[in-house]
């Protein structure tokens, strides 16, 4: 199953490759990261998406707060929570083809943020799945480039993940 | 005086601030080797006599020897090395000491930070080549932070399960020019770290109840109860529960092994009997054990009747391989004392009769006598009789190391270790050429006592170089080698699964004379050939109570070690010999 763990990091250098270097070490997979300093200027947060089952990720969670560096992290699909990820996408946008993606990027709710003769830029936000499911849509069009940021989430509810 | 030392401010440099908090932090000894980044660094050991330095001739020696006298006195070992090559030769002692939760702190050398990214002369990123080998590992980016950071270090490397942490230092900061006030902290708080203490009550109780209602239970043990302190407290359980004991490799000397109650050690080349009741047990009370390959071949194979109660201080070691029917995450102590505490109060009695038929049982398997050893003719030196003698010779008194291969298992089943922290080996990476360096560090936190290591010759000439170190601190190691001419634990494997194809393992031809080579080196030097003179020599050897003494006996080239689980088996699946089988 495919997990999506969030981390208080410390701001420190060298503590991201400690985190990548646990996964690549113990043979864990990361199918996605995002990383940005919080609020407080000390954390970083980190988000990364990752598949296994339960006994993997029980490892992986605990190998992780072994680190010095992990102050807190949370697996946020062991509760409702809400997961988004942002998609720059490039795309031919020519005779019929023109139309057709535009309709289809406002079906999706994107939004075309940089335009020229014969190219749209494409910026989408949504669970992983939208996305996919907006490359799905738009199959029929030459798409030049794709930039996603890789997933982003925090719970529902009152629960956070701080200090 | 206390209040006194904090009213005065002490100006002093980085390098001079590094000696000093190590020094405030109770170091008596460090173990290294000098070069260009760590210059300033030893001016100042040069200019203070508080900090005893080590001069090895190889920075992997640094750490083995760091390493052994952390194992020796529970106290953490220090190590100080160069950049670059100085960093990289350290790597496979600090790999060493993680894999079996050794406290050492190594400090390494670094570049100018000005030069650091540069491919500066002697630059290696160590923080990075180290990252997963240590504990934890700093990069001191200002010299007033050194203080803080060794604190840190320690604190981090000694707690928890232990294990090594790397400070590494650009030359820069340690510059004698530039002083900064000096100050060691009393504590330190890392928001992002702490030490599991007392066990969760609930699961205690649970795992009481089942250990009062077992049937045929085993106490497993390993290493974290060595560094855990927890060696009284396992004899107290054990004694008032009459449930067997059996210790890991890692685990030797916990619990007595001339204790009736002791079944020997189990695993890969544990005795019958208790591979045999650890499969047929119906509990088993896993205290400070990793769930090792080594120990318990198939997985799936695993004890099938028995519900597994694991003991660790690191929660990830928990239904790591093994799934656990109840996990405790605690110090070994707080959660044996806990234990007994429950077990006094109990309503509930041990249940005797069963436990009495358990014993019979094992008993039984051990009539076996799994490691009998035959006696060759002719006057052929067997190995383990070799480890026998030296068992009777040191009374089994002695602190005993040793490097990797078929030698290791013959100490490990033959000296009876009846206390903790005396058996050093290099369990879970297997590091040939730990053994000697590790005997050295033994016998410096130990003057007075004896330190003998077991080898092969095989491992012995991958740190053989400090022949030298122990000349010139006067350390009268006993070294014993089982010289069998090849690569033995090699050889043994190609002979069981690879048709006897001795392909680079043997050696016979090019071997040096080590009598000379220790005498070239300013030591003894003794051959034994002959059973009938192996106890006359081997006594002859520890009567040269100030001498190091290289003894070098040629044992029974074919010799196999057994028992030997059978690869895919379960644990009662075992070689007996070699055309026995279980
Ligand atoms: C550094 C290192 N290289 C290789 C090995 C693999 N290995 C394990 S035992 C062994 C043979 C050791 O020979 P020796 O020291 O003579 O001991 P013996 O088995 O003959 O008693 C080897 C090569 C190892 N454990 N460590
Ligand atoms: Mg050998």
């Amino acid at each position: 199953m495919r997990h999506i763990i969030s981390i208080l990091l410390e701001n420190e250098p060298g503590a991201l490759s400690r985190v990548v270097g646990l996964f690549s070490q113990r043979n864990y997979n990361i199918e996605s990261l995002t990383v940005a300093p919080t609020e407080d200027r000390t954390l970083s947060r980190l988000t990364i998406t990752t598949v296994g089952d339960d006994r993997k990720i029980e490892q992986i969670t605990k190998h992780l707060n072994k680190l010095i560096d992990v102050v807190k992290l949370v697996d946020l699909t062991e509760g409702a929570h809400i997961e988004r990820e942002l998609m720059l996408i490039k795309v031919k946008a020519t005779g019929a083809q023109r139309d057709e993606v535009k309709r289809t990027a406002d079906i999706f709710r994107g939004q075309i943020v940089d335009v020229t003769n014969t190219i749209y830029s494409i910026q989408l936000v949504g669970t992983s799945e939208k996305l996919d499911g907006f490359l799905a849509a738009i199959s029929g069009t030459t798409v030049l480039e794709v930039a996603r940021t890789g997933v982003s989430g925090i719970s529902r509810g009152e629960k956070v993940l701080s200090v | 005086m206390t209040a006194q030392r904090s009213m005065k401010v002490e100006q002093l440099s980085g390098g001079e601030m590094l000696i000093r908090a190590l020094h405030d932090e109770g170091v008596e000894m460090i173990y290294g080797y000098p070069g260009g980044a760590v210059l300033h660094i030893y001016d100042a050991i040069f200019n203070q006599d508080k900090v005893e330095h080590i001069l090895v001739r190889h920075e992997q020696a640094a750490t083995h020897a760091a390493d052994g006298y952390a194992r020796a006195t529970g106290k953490p070992g220090v190590v100080l090395v160069t950049s670059g090559p100085g960093a990289t030769n350290a790597v496979t002692g600090i790999a060493t000491a993680f894999m079996d939760s050794i406290p050492m702190i190594v400090i390494s050398g670094q570049v100018d930070s000005s030069l650091i990214g540069s491919d500066g002369f002697q630059e290696t990123d160590m923080v990075g080549i180290s990252r997963p080998i240590v504990k934890h590992s700093f990069m001191v980016q200002n010299p007033e932070d050194i203080p803080m950071v060794v604190k840190k270090a320690f604190h981090i490397a000694t707690t928890g399960r232990p294990g090594p942490v790397v400070i590494d230092i650009p030359k820069d900061v340690t510059d004698p020019n530039k002083k900064f006030k000096y100050h060691y902290p009393e504590s330190v708080k890392l928001r992002s770290y702490s030490v599991p203490g007392k066990g969760h009550t609930g699961q205690i109780k649970k795992a009481v109840e089942i250990l009062l209602a077992a049937k045929r239970p085993v106490i497993y043990t390993g290493g974290g109860v060595v560094q855990g302190n927890g060696s009284e407290l396992l004899r107290e359980l054990a004694r008032k529960l009459d449930f067997p004991v059996t210790n890991t490799l890692m685990g030797l000397g916990a619990y007595p092994a001339t204790d009736r109650q002791f079944l020997g050690m189990l695993g890969m080349h544990g005795t019958y009997e208790a591979n045999m009741a650890m499969h047929f047990s119906d509990v088993v009370l896993g205290i400070g054990v990793r769930f090792d390959d080594r120990v318990t071949n198939a997985v799936s194979k695993f004890c099938p009747g028995a519900k597994i109660l694991h003991v660790d201080i690191d929660p990830a070691s928990i239904s790591k391989t093994v799934p656990a029917d109840v996990p405790i995450v605690g110090s070994v102590t707080c959660v044996l004392e806990e234990m007994l505490e429950l077990i006094k109060l109990s309503e509930t009695r041990v249940d005797k009769k069963s436990i009495d038929l358990w014993w019979s049982q094992i008993d039984g398997w051990r009539e076996k006598d799994s490691l009998k050893v035959t006696p060759a003719d002719n006057d052929i030196i067997k190995p383990q009789q070799v480890i026998q003698s030296l068992y009777e010779i040191t009374k089994g008194e002695a602190y005993v190391s040793s490097d990797v291969g078929q030698h290791q298992m013959f100490a490990a089943q033959y000296y009876k270790f009846d206390e903790p922290r005396r058996w050093i080996n290099s369990g879970g990476l297997g590091t040939m050429g730990f053994g000697f360096p590790a005997a050295m560090g033994v016998q410096l936190a130990f003057p007075d006592a004896v330190s003998v290591c077991v080898t092969g010759e095989g491992s012995f000439q991958m740190n053989l170089q400090e022949l030298a170190t122990c000349l010139q601190y006067q350390l009268p190691i006993k070294i014993v080698c089982l010289n069998n001419q090849a690569l033995g634990m090699v050889k043994q494997w190609q002979d069981m699964q690879y048709g006897g194809r001795y392909s680079h393992s043997t050696y016979a031809e090019s071997l040096p004379d080590f009598v000379k080579l220790a005498e070239a080196y300013g030591h003894v030097g003794i051959r034994i050939e002959k059973l009938s003179e192996l106890n006359s020599k081997l006594a002859e050897a520890f009567a040269l109570k100030d001498r190091l003494v290289f003894i070098d006996v040629m044992v029974d080239p074919m010799e196999h070690v057994y028992p030997m689980a059978i690869k895919g088996g379960a644990m009662k699946d075992m070689y007996l010999s070699k055309t026995e089988r279980t």
